[in-house]
């Protein structure tokens, strides 16, 4: 019996997989709309698509929480608002946990480092910490630095650029149609504005998002098309995991299906760009998640424990990239 | 046996969504006590700590 392709996948092939040129926001959306019985097949281009145009490496990086909860922020997925009521308490990482939790990612494999904080932005008590902690972190490890501390001002773009961050984290979290409903206290321009100035400094721009949180699949196709307009260099793909308290609290965990023709579609959309697995991955897909989306699109992975949950363990992700002949992106190396 | 869930901050009992979330979850609310507890996680760990019964650590290989 031979089955016929359908047609999006014929479409991507040539122009994805041959010409390098990434599936409109359209043409993401007929992704999305495919029946489970393509996922296979959808995969395994959006793998083809990622060996083509962006090589065997992962690139490996762990990620810390310099400053926990008690964010102004209404983020509506986020447990680390102050505004609702999680269980999150508020913690600050002094600068000797923040060197060994560098030195425990880098014994992973992991060439990449991300110092997040939640809040709007840094104050300068904020600033000071983060040059603190960066300027013993390269005194102590060999690994790259990125950050992650919400709208930036100039000053502050220049100040992270001269203190060596390589890469800043900003998502956009979701379309720029549904963002009203997952953000009030600021709005997805000025978060894009902040992606302007990091790269005008000459920062990498790292900016994904979290899939599942009720948008429409119109809607997702709208976030990938934006994204890919943006051009970033690294695009964290995270699914919804509902936290206790929050507004998002009681939303379904995505269905494994959808994450995975997500993941195959954010892939097609853009070619080029580290696709990163970052948090859900192992609510929405289970341990086999790992292995589908390192052979559906993937090409970097968040390895250990999150902001405030747990991962799988480091060891299960490395082993498996040495089953699946992934060689760890090696430091300083452009994917 | 613990007198309070670590997940909800309630008596502890049969809690299978809590029992579900622990997997990936460190503790929130000390068992002692049920105090919400200050918890900083890691890439290789979690600390916890109460403002009464002290800090719990997870286990090296967690």
């Amino acid at each position: 019996m031979t089955t016929t392709q359908p047609a999006i996948v014929t479409a991507a092939r040539d122009q994805v997989l041959e010409r390098g040129i990434g599936l409109s926001e359209g043409q993401v959306l007929e992704v999305l709309r495919l029946p489970d019985e393509a996922i296979d097949e959808l995969l395994g281009l959006a793998h083809e698509v990622r060996m083509r145009w962006c090589g065997p490496e992962v690139e490996v990086e762990g990620i810390v929480s310099l400053k926990t909860g008690g964010c102004p922020e209404d983020c509506h997925f986020c447990s680390q608002s102050g505004l609702f009521e999680s269980p999150v308490r508020s913690a600050w990482l002094d600068i000797p946990m923040l060197v060994e939790a560098a030195k425990q990612t880098a014994k992973t494999g992991a060439t990449e480092f991300c110092i997040v904080a939640a809040v709007r932005g840094p104050d300068a008590r904020l600033m000071a910490q983060v040059a603190a902690g960066i300027s013993a972190i390269k005194d102590a490890v060999d690994i790259n630095v990125a950050c992650s501390l919400g709208m930036l001002t100039d000053e502050q773009v220049a100040a992270l650029a001269e203190m060596g961050v390589h890469r800043y984290n900003h998502n956009l979290e979701t379309a720029r149609s549904y963002f009203p409903q997952v953000v009030t206290t600021h709005t997805w321009e000025e978060r894009w504005e902040t992606l302007r100035l990091v790269r005008e400094a000459g920062m990498e721009v790292c900016c994904g998002g979290i899939v599942g949180m009720g948008e429409t699949p119109a809607q997702r196709a709208e976030f990938a098309g934006q994204l890919a307009a943006l051009e970033p260099d690294e695009v964290p793909l995270n699914f919804l995991n509902p936290r206790p308290g929050t507004p998002f609290g009681e939303l379904e965990v995505m269905a494994g299906p959808d994450a995975l023709r997500t993941v195959a579609a954010f892939r097609l959309a853009l070619p080029r760009t580290v696709l990163r697995f970052a948090g859900g991955r192992e609510l929405t897909l289970g341990d086999l998640g790992a292995r589908r989306g390192l052979l559906g699109g993937i090409n970097a992975v968040i390895v250990g424990n999150y902001l405030t949950t747990l991962g799988r363990p480091a060891e299960a992700d490395i082993d498996l990239l040495d089953e699946l002949e992934m060689p760890i992106k090696a430091l300083n190396q452009t994917l | 046996m613990s007198g309070f869930c670590d997940q909800c901050g309630q008596p502890a009992g049969d809690h299978p969504r809590c029992a579900a979330r622990r997997e990936l979850e460190p503790p929130r609310y000390c068992p002692d006590c049920a105090r919400r507890m200050v918890v900083q996680v890691t890439p290789t760990g979690w600390t916890a700590h109460c403002s009464r019964h002290g800090e719990r650590r997870s286990s090296p290989s967690a």
